[in-house]
Order: C-alpha cells, then sequence, then structure tokens
C-alpha cells in the first residue's frame, strides 16, 4: 500500500521483450477514411494497431496508403491474419507481413467458421507452433478456454487473447470466471481480444487482471469515433487502476459509511 | 513459348493476367506497377521474395507472384 499514485507512471506491460505504456490495442477496420482512423488512434493513446494483409490495388498503385496516415516507426503495426480458416494460409499471410514490415511480432488468428468468427483452436494452434517455430512472437486470438490458452503458451505465444464475445457484436464481455482463470493461470500477456462494445466492458476486462484490451468496431462504429477512442483509454486506464487498488469485498446487506456513533 | 519468342512473359499478378518483357526482374515488375518496393511483399511462385533479392531474380512464363501491403483491420 503507497499514500502517493506516482508509481502509476511506471504501470507498463512487455509482450516478446517489447514495453508499452498503453493497455488499449487498436484495430484499424471500419473507419470512414484514414484520417479519422489516424485521428482515433491518437485519441486512443494506442502504441500498438492491428492491420490486415491485403492485395495491393494494381490497377490504381497511387491510392493513399494505410502507412501513409499512421506511421509505423511510430506506432506499432500488429499484422493479422484476419480472414484465414486454415493455419496454412494464417502462417503464408504472416510470413508475408514479415516481409512487408520486417518485423516478427504478430497477431495470430484463425477462425472456424463466418457466422461467429469463432477460432478454430486445433488450426490456431498448429499455426502457432509453425510460427514460433520460424521466430515469429505470435499474440494469438482464442477461446475463453484456460486449457486452451495454456496449450497456446506451450506453442510458443507470447500473449494469450481470448474473444470476450463474437468478434464485431459489441455484447461485452460474456464469461469473466474463464477469462479471470485464464489471467490467473498465464505466464504470458493475455488481451481480451473482441466483443467489446462501450467503454464499460474494457474496464471490466482490465478489472478481471488483464493485461491489455484489443478492439476495433467499438471504435470505429461509434456515432463520434474520437470520443469513444478516448472513452475507451480512460476505460482501460481505470480498469487497471480499478484492479491494481484491489476492490473491496461484497456484502448481501447495507453498511452505512457514516458513524452511528454521535447521531443526535 | 509463342510468348517468349515475341520478348514477353505472360505472368499471374495478384489474380490477373499480366505481360512484361522476357528478362525482367520482380524488382522491375514492382517498378512498372508504379509501387514502391519498400511498402510491399512479394510472393514468387508460392515462395517470398526477399526484398533485398528481388532485383536479382529473373521472372519466368507463367509465374505467380502475390504482391500485398498492409490495410486498415481489426
Amino acid at each position: 500500500m503507497t499514500d502517493t499514485v506516482a508509481e502509476k507512471t511506471a504501470d507498463t506491460w512487455t509482450v516478446a521483450g517489447r514495453t508499452f505504456t498503453s493497455r488499449l490495442i487498436v484495430g484499424t477496420g471500419k473507419y470512414k477514411d484514414f484520417a479519422q482512423n489516424a485521428a482515433a488512434v491518437e485519441a486512443s493513446g494506442a502504441e500498438i494497431v492491428t492491420v490486415a494483409v491485403r492485395r495491393v490495388n494494381i490497377s490504381d498503385p497511387k491510392a493513399p496508403m494505410l502507412t501513409d496516415f499512421i506511421d509505423p516507426k511510430k506506432i506499432t503495426y500488429l499484422p493479422n491474419t484476419a480472414g484465414c480458416f486454415t493455419a496454412e494460409e494464417a502462417i503464408r499471410t504472416l510470413r508475408l507481413a514479415r516481409e512487408a514490415g520486417g518485423w516478427d511480432l504478430v497477431k495470430l488468428e484463425v477462425l472456424g467458421e463466418a457466422r461467429t468468427l469463432y477460432p478454430d483452436m486445433r488450426e490456431t494452434l498448429k499455426a502457432c507452433e509453425v510460427l514460433a517455430g520460424e521466430g515469429f512472437a505470435p499474440m494469438v486470438y482464442c477461446v475463453d478456454d484456460p486449457i486452451a490458452a495454456k496449450q497456446l503458451e506451450e506453442a510458443g505465444a507470447v500473449a494469450i487473447m481470448p474473444l470476450g464475445a463474437p468478434i464485431g457484436s459489441g455484447l461485452g464481455i460474456q464469461n469473466k470466471v474463464t477469462v479471470r482463470l485464464i489471467v490467473e493461470g498465464a505466464n504470458v500477456p493475455v488481451l481480451v481480444d473482441a466483443g467489446v462494445g462501450t467503454a464499460s466492458d474494457a474496464a471490466v476486462a482490465m478489472e478481471l487482471g488483464c493485461d491489455g484490451v484489443l478492439m476495433n468496431t467499438a471504435i470505429a462504429e461509434a456515432k463520434d469515433p474520437l470520443r469513444m477512442a478516448r472513452a475507451m483509454k480512460l476505460a482501460v486506464e481505470a480498469g487497471r487502476d480499478a484492479y491494481l487498488a484491489g476492490r473491496m469485498g461484497t456484502r448481501r446487506y447495507a453498511d452505512p459509511s457514516s458513524p452511528l456513533a454521535g447521531l443526535i | 513459348m509463342a510468348l517468349e519468342t515475341s520478348g514477353e512473359l505472360l505472368l499471374t499478378v495478384n489474380g490477373e493476367p499480366r505481360r512484361i518483357g522476357v528478362g525482367a526482374s520482380i524488382a522491375d515488375l514492382v517498378a512498372s506497377l508504379g509501387l514502391d518496393p519498400k511498402k510491399v511483399a512479394v510472393e514468387h511462385n508460392a515462395e517470398i521474395a526477399p526484398r533485398s533479392m528481388l532485383a536479382d531474380v529473373r521472372l519466368a512464363d507463367g509465374d505467380v507472384l502475390e504482391i500485398v501491403h498492409f490495410v486498415g483491420g481489426g
């Protein structure tokens, strides 16, 4: 217990040897344009953004590019494997990403089906092992299953990223018990990835002890994305502080805050 | 083969047919498309073509190339 919150400034987290201050990772999809996207990243305070790997439009090579708006030298690009349904596709995508960007910190996600975008853990584990063997540092989107989380860690995952709810659903953290169990059992950072809809959801994830939160749609589809980006920044900080502060116990009935002694 | 004698190779680039002169390298192709090689990654017949090697790899008729970059995503 301390009397000041000065050490709050030193509350960093480290993944695969890289240290970050912001615990909020934001996506770069679904924005109106690159300018709005860049402004939202700035408002969120995020130091890491997820990006996708796609074919260059060879019929319009001068079209604006993400890298013109969000500088990869200032913001860490975390290439994802969104849209990949097999280990093979995901590995191929990340090999290209490493060549395009020159870095090995990546987000692995292997999807099981289009309707739920739920992870295929068999393929995810397979891909994680291969990637780790090739020197990648995979942060892995996964089910909220503590056993699967341990298996991923054994397969070389540098961060475990369970879904809070289906991607893009905004339903919030559906299973606080399993997310907490994953946090307690993990020796690598745990980040809730997917399902956050509003600021309180991000705070819940952090109060469960997660090291961070990754989100895209909650900010991009807000009516005012910049304000929501700021709200998420504050929620992640608030949730983290609440976790570190250690919440009060719960009681079944009331307990007055004013003294009973001295009542007139 | 007829294509080669006419001085052109037929490639498949990002799923589309594309012609380039015999003797061209991957770097030549990237330049002919107006792309900055520092911002893209190239897969050549299902193998990564390292950026440092793009000028050294000669293209052959029927080669399949994927040229990718980073776009917005979650």
